[in-house]
């Protein structure tokens, strides 16, 4: 198990896509491919863009299949955080199912 | 190039202002104004500083100002940005709970510091900034990533008191929207292209549905929704285009729909060419629709949207 806290990196608002990316490359793809599971913890983030939540998650989804939200876990989301997230993994299923 | 400051230039009445700009000669900015009253949206005193960063400063000739309200000129700093030269003094203030000046940003890096400073600037309560740091966010990021400008991205903001409203501009010079989309789908004309680039899903990184890992095509889409749930202004202008989101009566239900020609909306493709892209928009504090209902409608405006594209994309049984 793999627990990414969003906050010291982010701090408040989540928007920088490029912070995104390299999370995702870096941290949670070799985590999912070594078979852990990963917990991204929003504790203190009370707001992220979907572009941020988009260049964090949807190259996973397109590399390694929807499949693998089931290893993904959103921990201490506010509602837009949670529906923002939502949008995403959405669109990400519509657009590639 | 010539530029006239007119009494009035918000959205709603913009269209005047960037129809008397002359793009002739490059080279030379000419600025002249109203001789008793200037009073700008930000996205138009964006432009003009835009377009003053563009020629070197001894080629910028700015008449002298006569109008009482120059000084918010000065206090926003186009002068200081454009290197002119004025007699108007001012004692300055802290900014706080009124605007945002002129403010040049270069890299995404300064984007996100920028936004971490310029939110107590504006003294807005949590849910009020959200969207507002949600735009700036995105709109920045857009010029970053797509627009390839030698002068970065020009922001300001000014809140109104009257009207409790924010006003935002954010200006480029960069490659244009139709050059963007154009890498990835077929635009004809700038408007097109803008009406491609607000539509959810749509980018000019790639022709696939949803996107790259970096890229969704929805950013535009949420901005122009934001405005258009709080029933204001949302105007975006590149190359000879003008899209206008119009202001949604109170009285009418409002409804978000992926294809922005759809929605209330004026502009036009014969306006003077602007090498780049500005992007203004009104926020009406007194009606900042709560975000999450917001994104709620979205949810479900982006579903649909690609579900409708899935469908015209289709291959189809072939009958002979």
């Amino acid at each position: 198990m793999k627990e990414i806290k969003l906050f010291s990196l982010t701090t408040n608002f989540a928007e920088n896509k490029d912070l995104a990316r390299d999370l995702r490359i870096n941290e949670i793809a070799p985590a999912l491919k070594n078979g852990k599971d990963v917990i991204l913890d929003f504790e203190g983030v009370q707001a992220v863009t979907q572009s941020f939540i988009h260049a964090l998650l949807s190259g996973i989804f397109r590399e390694q299949g929807t499949v693998v939200l089931d290893k993904i876990k959103f921990k201490n989301c506010n509602e837009n955080v949670k529906k923002i997230i939502e949008i995403v993994v959405d669109y990400m299923q519509e657009s590639i199912s | 190039m010539k530029i006239y400051l007119p009494n009035s230039a918000f959205l709603g009445n913009i269209d005047p202002f960037l129809r008397a700009f002359d793009t002739t000669n490059p080279e030379r900015l000419e600025i002249t104004a109203n001789k008793k009253w200037i009073s700008l949206h930000p996205v138009a005193l964006s432009l003009v500083a835009a377009l003053g960063l563009t020629v070197d400063p001894p080629n910028i000739y700015c008449e002298q100002l006569e109008a009482t309200s120059r000084h918010y000129l000065e206090r926003m700093g186009l002068f200081k940005l454009l290197k002119i030269t004025t007699d108007i003094h001012i004692k300055e203030h802290e900014p706080a709970g009124r605007f945002i000046p002129l403010t040049q940003i270069h890299s995404t890096q300064d984007l996100t510091k920028f936004i971490q400073d310029m939110v107590p600037l504006l003294h807005l309560d949590p849910i009020q900034a959200e969207p507002i740091k949600y735009i700036i966010s995105e709109l920045g990021a857009n010029v970053f990533e797509h627009a390839d400008s030698k002068i970065g991205a020009l922001f300001c903001a000014q809140y109104y008191q009257k009207t409790n409203t924010i006003r935002l501009g954010i200006v480029d010079t960069g490659v244009g929207i139709q050059n963007t989309i154009s890498v990835s789908h077929k635009a004809d004309s700038d408007l097109e292209a803008i009406g491609l680039a607000l539509t959810p899903g749509i980018t000019g990184t790639t022709r696939n549905l949803g996107g790259t890992d970096y890229n969704a095509g929805a950013g535009l889409f949420f901005i122009k929704s934001i405005a258009k749930v709080n029933r204001n202004f949302f105007m975006i202008y590149s190359g000879n285009a003008m899209y206008k989101l119009l202001r949604t009566k109170r009285t009418k239900r409002v409804i978000l729909s992926a294809d922005p020609f759809k929605d209330n909306h004026s502009g036009g493709e014969d306006f003077p060419y602007w090498q780049g892209t500005a992007v203004g928009i009104d926020i009406s504090l007194d009606s900042t629709e709560e975000f999450s209902n917001l994104l709620e409608l979205i949810r479900k405006t982006i579903s649909e949207a690609i579900k409708t594209r899935k469908k015209e994309i289709y291959k189809r049984a072939i009958f002979i």
